[in-house]
């Protein structure tokens, strides 16, 4: 990263600090909207809250590891996400899952080349009465049929 | 997608000016209208919520606060979506109700990051209720002030525990505490904190508009009152329903269209999968209690693939931080891979039965304490088949 991106991620984090709070109960909200913004959580973003909260790296680090959906490493432009829970397996989504690795030619916990698309499982969405259901980013897509993920992924710019 | 049948409690014409009614009452009063209605936890453990109220009420303390728990992370379950979706302000009024009747100033509601979508909804039915004056300074006229705050899960089942929300909340890893003391005394920063499902909250100004006695006779001695279902799996109907405590296995297959039923499971992943022989039982907390999820499986499914799908979801959602639940839940996965394979002695499977017990007893929350439910409940009802090819 150049340093100019980082005094500009500097300068973002100390914004977001200063709109949520600098208190330890402010500390997700802040990686919630630089995971929103970013896709990831770098490690230098991690030292940075660190400082500004005035508490240990590690104590970040150990938040931002804990939770499922904020993420260190550098995500896809669109980050697919399938539920993998009972309903949605009941409801099929085996051929969804078989659909989304063939169109996008990677495997589950991979990222295309390019950095487009991510492709991972998911724990229960609630939307067990409209399985099977992914989530595009954060955005819910429910009733999927094979064709009807093809069109959705073609349908993305 | 609004609730199927014919609604009991949650109709739009049962809530009426119950929030206004409740704002003209004693605090005290609120706290007796709903421990009076028999009134229970949604959430599933049904702890009677006017006894909560009633703790936190009498508690003395600088703050106290409330936490609407919708984070809801329970594999079949999604009706607190259904409310938060349809009855918004009365989830709201009923965290405002709350605050008024225990003497509290913020209210918080977690909503799961899963539901994300959901935000800008919600955001705008705190809005108009602050614009009616139903929200912030001196509240319809009353020396009474309070906020709502929304925050954001971060896709942890645990974070559901009230413990574990508590911590997340204050910007911890959602690790569950040790309990007692219990959020009602040493909750959110150490304050008396009530957290209540969502589904609880929203009863709340229905039960404040039509009296407690109209909602004591529907549902059993027990469990007074109704409960909302999400129902899913193999049905033709599947979707969101109310019925009243105490409503059989037989007529809820019914109303949602499930044919050719083998299992149901009630409760979610963390629930008890019964036979579909066990057609005369029913729903309530003094039989088959659930925090609102009903699975239902046909004669097509493999028993073993379904308890291996939840093993699976419980291994990944464990927060590691006890023994029992971090290594038992794994055991327990690679004690059903080995059942797939044929190569669980019987004995074996003994051992894991057992070890489920204790997991049962020495798990630090509810969700290893709960977690070998389904292992338990389906190789003991399903034992026979899926040992078959043995």
């Amino acid at each position: 990263m150049l340093g100019s991106e980082l005094s500009d991620l500097n300068i973002e984090i100390s914004e977001l600090v200063e709109k949520h709070g600098n208190g330890r109960q402010s500390l997700l909200p802040i990686l919630q909207e630089i995971q929103k913004r970013h896709g990831h959580i770098s490690g230098h973003a991690q030292q940075e809250v660190a400082r500004l909260l005035d508490i240990h790296p590690v104590e970040v680090n150990g938040v931002v590891s804990f939770y499922a959906f904020l993420k260190t490493g550098i995500r896809a432009k669109y980050n697919i996400r399938l539920c993998k829970t009972i309903s949605c397996e009941l409801a099929n989504k085996a051929s969804i899952a078989k659909t989304l690795e063939r169109e996008l030619g990677i495997k589950f916990g991979e990222v295309t080349k390019d950095e487009r698309y991510s492709l991972e499982y998911i724990n229960c969405l609630g939307m067990c009465d409209q399985g099977p259901a992914m989530l595009i980013n954060n955005e819910v897509y429910t009733s999927l049929t094979p064709h009807k993920v093809i069109e959705i992924l073609d349908n993305l710019k | 997608m609004p609730i199927l049948n014919k609604p009991i409690v949650f109709a739009k014409e049962n809530f009426g000016d119950g929030f206004e009614k409740g704002l003209k009452m004693k605090p005290i009063d609120i706290v007796l209208a709903v421990r009076e209605s028999g009134l229970k936890g949604r959430g599933g453990a049904g702890f009677p919520t006017g006894t909560k109220w009633m703790l936190a009420a009498t508690a003395t303390a600088e703050k106290k606060f409330i936490v609407c728990n919708a984070d809801e992370g329970e594999p079949g379950t999604f009706k607190d979506r259904v409310l938060l979706t349809e009855f918004t302000e009365q989830v709201l009024k009923g965290i405002i109700l709350c605050g008024y009747a225990i003497g509290s100033q913020v209210g918080y509601i977690y909503l799961r990051g899963e539901y994300d979508y959901m935000v800008n909804q919600i955001n705008s039915a705190i809005q108009k209720l602050k614009n009616e004056n139903k929200l912030g300074k001196n509240i319809l006229g009353k020396d009474f002030d309070f906020d709502i705050e929304l925050r954001l899960g971060s896709g942890a089942y645990v974070c559901g525990e009230e413990s574990a929300l508590i911590e997340s909340l204050e910007g911890n890893r959602g690790e569950p505490r040790n309990r007692p003391p219990y959020p009602v005394n040493t909750g959110f920063m150490g304050y008396p904190t009530v957290v209540n499902n969502v589904e609880t909250l929203a009863t709340v100004p229905a039960i404040l508009n039509l009296g407690s006695d109209w909602y004591r006779n529907i549902g059993t001695d027990k469990s007074r009152g109704s409960k909302l279902i999400s129902v899913s799996g193999d049905v033709e109907f599947p979707g969101v329903y109310e019925i009243p405590f105490g409503t059989k296995i037989k007529d809820m297959l019914e109303l949602v269209g499930a044919k050719d039923t083998k299992a149901i499971q009630i409760g979610g992943a963390s629930g008890t999968c019964i036979s579909a022989k066990e057609l005369n039982r029913n729903l309530s907390f003094e039989d088959l209690p659930t925090g609102g999820s009903i699975i239902v499986f046909n004669n097509s499914r493999n028993m073993l693939k379904i308890l291996k799908n939840f093993m699976e979801f419980f291994v990944e959602e464990s927060c590691g931080q006890c023994t029992p639940c971090r290594i038992g839940n794994k055991k327990l996965l690679d004690g059903v891979n080995m059942i797939e394979k044929g190569e669980c002695s019987v004995a074996y499977l003994k051992e894991l039965l057992s070890l489920g017990e204790t997991m049962r007893i020495t798990s630090k929350c509810g969700l290893g304490q709960s977690s070998p439910n389904p292992f338990i409940s389906i190789l003991t009802t399903f034992g026979d088949e899926i040992l078959a090819t043995y």
